[in-house]
């Protein structure tokens, strides 16, 4: 910090430098504690969840077990290899940001076809979900008291109406955070477009990976659990 | 010692402090400046301070007799449900990291703005949206579930419950984003040469502060959203009915709402530190004991919750182990007090409205935080649960302790927020009244609680009305004790205030080495920060006999 003083106004100036900071190097710090902080409540509120699913799952073993079948493993299986490779490209496009030359057409390109293929990757998620939902929805296997599965021929033993609530209330969270992720992407597409990163400002880029990264990791947690638990 | 270059005090004297930089109501309502959304803050909670206090008013009015008077049992749940609410989640956690934190942090630390000034902006707009919201369940069936929520009576009530979760959802996000500001805030933008120990106190407790804020509030919200979801779609998590587990929500809820008490607290701490220090002119006695002891009580409290939970089904061994965590927060918060006491030993002490008010903390919070040790005690809480002992004991901290700190802080503070000096008079005789009716209200109620009175009730046994009688009195002073201190400050606003000047206190910390009230981008240079904030200049350093 000791010489962080200098006049904002002299020299050097960079047109993305907020007023409030002294140097890039001192603005880009802030906005990535910013988003480290923001992620560790990410985790914290999840973790809420996760403990409500473990506490279920010490009451009712046998109803987890039973319920869990219902699952589709393959669409959760492409899912979680749909994230990963989203993981993938979102590391490239912070990567591409990184190395960018300010103002190259090139290296601007880059960055949003990368940006492109993130959003492809939320984008088939999200349908895969919603053919998920759709047929969970079709046989009345719903959360609490809408849960009708057993009207439609399915006897699963115990309480499973409690293991399908848990199961649309992680998995419709982490679903809304994919869908800010992607509302994200677009942004920063906006702003890449409009040049705005390149290796001398790319925090923007690195704090929507960071993000994205946490989302893409919950995931990898919740597909195990609910799925695989046998 | 920490100072601008003297040259610098007179050539820029011409300059608008920030009140009058800009003009118009926008100016104000979509401001990014950390000392306009201060004073913003200021006076929204202040007005909820305000309403909920008339309830609280009315709550003492009703127990003046042991009959039902004035209102229905349901009118009365839903006083002491809404007194509860907007005090915890509109008026204590938003208090003083909102109001003097936002205004000050940044002065402390010598920079022109929090770290993110847009998220600051953000963060109160939405504590307006959840102010509205849980208002506006007034309108649509009340609220009586207790400030807690628990289930599965939230979860099953005509009341308007869900409103209210989804309003704590909401503010819980603008305690977040302000608490993920002054972490940031504090670790990037702190002036040159301004080291962790040459922190002023007040920032370290905001600091622990938001550390708390950050890692807590999120497992409120995901409480807070179970309960709304469990109201609309019985998912049956929290519902023993549909196989669910009530005593879930309550670890979910104390995990967060035990660390909130020292969201609230806290602040205080760092209010108190500071006003003792300049007030008796004395350098701080174990600057680095206080410091790291406000850090030690935030990781603490992260793991006492349990010690709610005595009388809901907890193991024992569980119960036995939360009991001696709890009595590990005493050893922190006794630091603190011994510290300020020690800082005050020999010191050139000024009996001004602040330094009373932080005399009357020393007192009041020591009471509060004794009888939390006390609580602690399994064999204890089991008989003194749910009953008026604590009741008493959470508003000696809370009231005896943040509130009190609260408005002494604003009478230190109140000359560089105005620029004007408050009438000493009226904030000494506010001073007085609060005493004195703080503790006839609620040091009557130990003595109820102790010989069984239970907390909710409106209407009681009659060996009980003398006590509550007297309890009802006292509230009344000190209703007239709290708007003693508001026309103290509001004196400042009269033509005839005496003006402030930009360093009344002689103190040592950035905020008064600025204009009062600050300029627009708080200083005219980046100040250079070379030693304690509490080496006041008539210090005699040489380690010789005091004069």
């Amino acid at each position: 910090m000791s010489t962080a003083h200098t006049d904002a106004h002299g020299g050097e100036h960079n047109p993305h430098l907020a007023h409030h900071f002294d140097t890039m190097e001192q603005q880009a710090g802030a906005a990535k504690l910013g988003m480290w902080l923001f992620l560790a409540t990410e985790i914290l509120m999840f973790s809420g969840l996760f403990l409500a699913y473990f506490v279920i799952r010490m009451f009712y073993p046998e109803m987890v077990l039973g319920a869990h079948e219902h699952l589709n493993k393959f669409a959760g299986g492409l899912n979680t290899v749909v994230l990963l490779v989203s993981s993938w490209t979102m590391a490239m496009a912070v990567r591409s940001a990184q190395v960018g030359k300010p103002n190259n057409q090139a290296d601007i390109a880059k960055i949003k076809a990368f940006l492109a293929m993130t959003f492809a990757c939320g984008g088939i998620f999200m349908v895969v979900k919603y053919f998920e939902y759709s047929a969970k929805f079709a046989h009345g296997m719903l959360p609490g008291k809408f849960y009708t599965a057993h009207l439609h021929g399915y006897d699963i033993p115990g309480l499973p109406h409690i293991f399908f609530g848990i199961y649309f209330v992680m998995t419709g969270l982490h679903g809304v955070h994919v869908l800010v992720g992607m509302a994200l992407m677009v942004w920063i597409y906006l702003r890449a477009v409009r040049g705005d990163f390149s290796r001398q400002n790319y925090a923007g880029v690195e704090n929507l990976g960071l993000y994205w990264h946490i989302v893409d990791l919950v995931w990898i947690f919740l597909f195990p659990l609910l799925y695989l638990v046998k | 010692m920490s100072q601008q270059p003297a040259h610098h005090d007179n050539n820029h004297g011409e300059e608008p402090n920030f009140y009058r930089a800009k003009r118009g109501i926008m100016s104000w309502l979509f401001t990014v400046d950390h000392k306009r959304l201060g004073v913003m803050y200021l006076a929204s909670v202040l007005l909820f301070f305000l309403v909920a206090g008339i309830l609280a008013i009315f709550l003492r009015t009703e127990l003046l007799t042991p009959a039902a008077d004035y209102v229905s049992a349901s009118t009365y749940n839903q006083l002491f449900t809404l007194h509860g609410a907007i005090m915890v989640f509109l008026f204590i956690i938003p208090a003083t990291p909102g109001a003097l934190g936002n205004i000050f942090l940044p002065l402390m630390l010598g920079a022109k703005d929090v770290a993110f000034p847009r998220l600051n902006l953000l963060s109160f707009w939405v504590y307006s949206v959840a102010a509205v919201m849980l208002l506006c369940t007034l309108l649509l069936g009340g609220l009586d579930t207790g400030w807690t929520f628990y289930t599965p009576y939230s979860t099953s009530t005509g009341t308007a419950a869900g409103l209210a979760a989804l309003g704590v959802f909401v503010a819980g996000f603008s305690s977040i984003l302000t608490g993920l500001n002054f972490v940031v805030t504090v670790h990037r933008m702190r002036a040159p040469g301004q080291t962790w120990d040459r922190l002023p106190l007040f920032v370290w407790a905001i600091y622990a502060t938001a550390v708390i804020q950050i890692l807590a509030t999120p497992v409120l919200a995901i409480t807070v959203l179970l309960v709304f979801i469990e109201r609309f779609l019985g998912i049956g998590i929290f519902d023993p009915a549909m196989g669910g587990d009530p005593v879930l929500f309550q670890h979910f809820f104390w995990f967060y709402s035990h660390p909130a008490v020292y969201i609230m607290i806290l602040p205080g701490f760092g209010i108190i530190s500071e006003m003792i220090t300049v007030h008796s002119r004395k350098h701080i006695f174990g600057y680095k004991a206080i410091a790291l002891s406000s850090v030690a009580i935030a990781v603490i409290s992260f793991v006492v919750w349990g010690h709610h939970l005595f009388v809901s089904g907890q193991s024992e061994v569980a119960g036995i182990v939360f009991s001696f965590l709890t009595f590990a927060v005493a050893v922190p918060t006794a630091i603190k007090v011994f510290s300020w006491v020690a800082t005050l030993y020999g010191g050139s002490i000024v009996y001004n409205t602040p330094m009373w008010y932080a005399l009357m903390f020393l007192w009041t919070f020591t009471i509060g935080g004794l009888t939390g040790v006390y609580l602690a005690v399994i064999a204890v809480d089991v008989h003194l649960h749910d009953t008026y002992f604590v009741v008493a004991h959470f508003h000696y901290v809370m009231m005896g302790g943040l509130v009190v700190a609260f408005i002494g802080g604003l009478f230190h503070w109140w000359p560089k927020i105005t620029g004007r000096f408050y009438n000493e008079a009226l904030g000494k005789l506010s001073a007085l009244l609060v005493f004195i009716g703080f503790n006839v209200t609620f040091g009557t109620q130990f003595f109820l609680g102790h010989q069984g009175m239970p907390r909710r009730y409106f209407a009681y046994l009659p060996e009980y009305e003398a006590m509550h009688r007297i309890s009802t009195y006292g509230s009344w002073i000190l209703a007239a004790g709290l708007f003693c201190a508001l026309f103290g400050l509001l004196a400042a606003f009269s033509k005839n205030a005496k003006k402030a000047g930009n360093n009344p206190w002689n103190a040592m910390s950035l905020e008064w080495q600025t204009q009062s009230p600050p300029i627009e981008h708080n200083f005219h240079e980046t100040p250079h920060v070379t030693g304690s904030p509490y080496d006041f200049p008539e210090i005699d350093k040489s380690g010789g006999v005091h004069h």
